[in-house]
C-alpha cells in the first residue's frame, strides 16, 4: 500500500487515464466536528490521482478558510495553514458561497487563500458540471 | 449501473448507514452493481464486530457483512479514520478490510455514480 495514493497502487488500472471532475463540498465549521479536517485529508490524497479537483465552501464551511484561527485553548490542532498548501498540490479552484460569507459578516479579505466568491446559482451550475460531488 | 457508496456516519447514532444499506439493497434488486462501500469519519464504526445491539433491533454490522458476502461487495474502512477511532484489523467484522483514502477516489473514478451518505 502506498501512502501518497491512499492504498491504491498507481501501476494498476484505476480508471484507464480517466479524468473526472471532483468537487469537495465543505459545509461545516473547522472545529466542533472532525468533518473539515477529514475532508481536507481526502482532498490531499485525491490530488495524487490527477483528477480535476475543486473545493466549495458553503454555510459554516466558509469559516474553514477564515484567517486568524487560534485553537490552543481547545487543545485541537490548527490545520488551517494546510489550505495555503493546496496550490502546491495544483488545487486552485476554491469556490466560496457569497451568501454564506455575507451572513457570517466575512469578506474575501478575511480568508486565508485566494478564492472565487460565487452566488448560490453559480455554485449550483458548477455542481451540475461535476462527475463526483463529495459533501462533508 | 456501477455504483460506489460512501458512508460517513456511525451506526445507530445516525441514519446514514441505514439509508446507505437500504439504498444498496434496492439498487442491487434493480440489477445495478455496487462495487465498493467506503466507510469514513465515524462510519468506520460500522465495521466493529463487537457491536451487539438489543435482539429486537437490526444488526447494522452483520447486515453489511451479509450483503457483502452475498453480492461480492468490497467493504473498505479508511485507515486514517479507523486508527483515530481505535478500529483495527482484529476488530473487523467479516467482509470488511482496512485501506487508504485512495479507495474512495478510485471508486469515484471507476463507478458511474458515487453516492455519499452522511450528515
Amino acid at each position: 500500500m502506498t501512502e501518497a495514493t491512499g492504498g491504491v497502487e498507481r501501476d494498476q488500472e484505476y480508471g484507464s487515464g480517466t479524468i473526472k471532475k471532483f468537487m469537495y463540498v465543505n459545509r461545516k465549521a473547522p472545529y466542533g466536528t472532525i468533518y473539515a479536517l477529514e475532508s481536507l485529508e481526502v482532498v490531499l490524497i485525491a490530488a495524487a490521482f490527477d483528477q480535476d479537483v475543486s473545493l466549495a465552501f458553503i454555510d459554516d464551511g466558509v469559516f474553514q478558510l477564515a484567517k486568524g484561527q487560534h485553537t490552543k485553548a481547545i487543545d485541537v490542532k490548527n490545520f488551517s495553514p494546510t489550505y495555503r498548501a493546496l496550490e502546491d498540490y495544483d488545487i486552485e479552484k476554491l469556490y466560496v458561497d457569497k451568501e454564506s460569507l455575507e451572513a457570517r459578516g466575512l469578506t474575501e479579505d478575511d480568508l486565508l487563500v485566494p478564492v472565487q466568491v460565487v452566488s448560490a446559482e453559480e455554485l449550483a451550475d458548477l455542481m451540475e458540471q461535476q462527475d463526483v460531488v463529495l459533501s462533508f | 449501473m456501477k455504483i460506489g457508496i460512501m458512508v460517513n456516519e456511525g451506526p445507530y447514532q445516525h441514519e446514514a448507514s441505514d439509508s446507505a444499506y437500504l439504498f444498496a439493497k434496492a439498487a442491487l434488486e434493480k440489477g445495478h452493481k455496487i462495487h465498493r462501500v467506503f466507510f469514513y469519519h465515524d462510519g468506520v464504526n460500522n465495521a466493529n464486530k463487537l457491536t451487539e445491539p438489543p435482539q429486537d433491533d437490526r444488526h447494522i454490522v452483520n447486515r453489511w457483512s451479509d450483503l457483502a458476502k452475498e453480492h461480492g461487495i468490497d467493504l473498505v474502512v479508511c485507515v486514517a479514520a479507523a486508527l483515530r477511532r481505535g478500529v483495527k484489523d482484529e476488530l473487523l467484522a467479516p467482509g470488511f478490510r482496512i485501506s487508504g483514502l485512495g479507495q474512495v477516489v478510485e471508486s469515484g473514478i471507476q463507478s458511474d455514480r458515487l453516492v455519499v451518505f452522511g450528515d
